[in-house]
């Protein structure tokens, strides 16, 4: 069995590790959920330009008094770091696509072993639509899934081949999951690190795609302390 | 016909008087940011029906453009996330809605495609997704590419900051979003704003969207949402 963990601790050991994927002055995008957390976590040294889809570079964290004229993609507010940028939907998706971001943060209804992302419909059931993922995945230089490892039934949510109608083909860079962290590395799906306390054969046991495993497997970076 | 150089600055209920049964409709706005909010309570309480919406998303079920969902106004929604709205998702869920969504950075684009004189452009956006469905691929230098086509509206319904009474506009904060875009391809176009000022007194270097643009001006309501933003 993986070890036992409570919800807000995978939150933190997911959001950490992918803060420890940005350089200084990296241009980041954070989807909604866990990807948000993510901007609690950059270590010290490392300034990072968040961009959000309705308009700001430069976004900073919640406000002491919301000012609702100033929110982000997630309809809360937030404020403006020093030197940021307004901009319209047209420019902050010119941004996107046209490969002005470094990174984006995602979450993931599934990721298959070809890098696949399927992020935005559960067909039969709840179709909130793609807003702006599918020109996230296209234009960003890298694209980072935030993701349990596995659904609330216990399934893989790193599959083989996405069920789900897809968000991108072939666009994944980095699976961080509360129990691993994948790479796809020459279009191949990578184990690179694993959390304490997992093992091996429970790692494939609730993975639902093969994998290879990196000569230089190690500890998932940021659980040093746990 | 050239519009009006002085733009009438009308209340909410006479300008959506502008917006008959059946009409394409653009509404401004992200989430709640940029919402013409009084335009958009002056056509809920209008009664107007059978409306194509095209908005990135259709707010909430009682916020803003959510509600001529929520009051069956709208026949068609043409968006990028209609997430956040549970009668849009009910009444799609029910097939009493029509939906078409779009990647955001592709609905933005045909807007600025339909106003700016463009027979459509080039994506890379959603190859190989559900998103590509029933349109052209064409391959440019190797990379493939959908062929996305121009969106352009009856009336378009944009909020700005301030105006002067020649109809030139300036934006606040993320209030801006789709708002300028839209702004260029409505036929009639109404701008909802904080202030209307005398002309001269908006230094041109700061003008987003020039008011040969628009036909009308509302100035902004006291409703809860329309008072934050």
């Amino acid at each position: 069995m993986l070890p036992e963990l409570e919800e807000e601790q995978q939150r933190i050991r997911i959001a950490r590790r992918i803060a420890l994927e940005f350089k200084d002055g990296d241009v980041v995008n954070l989807g909604i959920g866990i990807p948000t957390l993510v901007s609690d976590y950059i270590p010290e040294g490392i300034r990072v330009v968040f961009q959000t889809e309705n308009g700001v570079v430069g976004a900073g964290p919640k406000p002491v008094t919301d000012d609702w004229r100033f929110i982000g993609a997630g309809g809360r507010c937030l404020s403006l770091q020093p030197g940021s940028a307004l901009v319209s939907s047209e420019i902050s998706f010119g941004l996107i696509r046209g490969g002005h971001i470094d990174h984006t943060v995602l979450g993931a209804l599934q990721v298959d072993k070809d890098g696949n992302l399927a992020s935005w419909w559960i067909p039969g059931k709840l179709v909130p639509g793609m807003g702006g993922s599918m020109d996230l995945v296209t234009g960003v230089k890298s694209v980072i899934v935030a993701t349990s490892h596995t659904d609330k039934n216990g399934n893989p949510k790193i599959v083989s081949t996405c069920d789900f109608p897809l968000t991108g083909v072939g666009v994944v860079s980095l699976v961080v999951t509360e129990y691993a962290v994948f790479r796809f590395l020459k279009r191949r799906l990578v184990l690179c690190e694993t959390a304490p306390q997992v093992e091996m054969k429970d790692i494939k046991k609730y993975t639902g795609a093969e994998f290879d495993v990196s000569d230089s497997l190690s500890l998932m970076k940021g659980c040093e302390n746990e | 016909m050239a519009k009006c150089r002085i733009k009438p600055i009308l209340s909410a209920e006479e300008a959506v008087k502008n917006i008959n049964n059946g009409a394409t409709i653009m509404v401004g706005g992200f989430n709640y940011g940029g919402i013409p909010y009084s335009l958009v309570q002056a056509l809920v309480d209008s009664g107007v029906r059978n409306l194509t919406l095209i908005s990135n998303d259709t707010a909430y079920e009682d916020v803003g453009h959510g509600l001529l969902i929520k009051n069956g106004q709208v026949k068609k929604i043409i968006a990028s996330h209609i997430g956040l709205n549970k009668a849009t998702q009910r009444l799609y869920n029910d097939q009493k809605i029509e939906l078409e969504l779009v990647p955001q950075g592709t609905f933005v684009e045909r807007i600025r495609a339909g106003g700016f004189g463009l027979g459509g452009f080039l994506t890379p956006t959603g190859v190989g997704t559900e998103a590509q469905k029933g349109k052209q691929l064409l391959a440019v230098n190797g990379k493939e590419y959908i062929l996305e086509l121009p969106l352009t509206a009856d009336v378009a319904l944009i909020r700005a900051h301030k105006a002067d009474r020649y109809g030139n506009l300036i934006y606040f904060g993320t209030n801006r979003n789709f708002n300028p875009t839209m702004a260029t391809a409505g036929k009639l176009v109404i701008a909802e704003v904080d202030a209307v000022m005398e002309v001269g007194s908006i230094d041109p270097n700061d003008v987003v969207t020039p008011g040969i643009l628009i036909d009308y001006l509302v100035l902004k309501g006291d409703s809860y949402y329309a008072a934050r933003t």
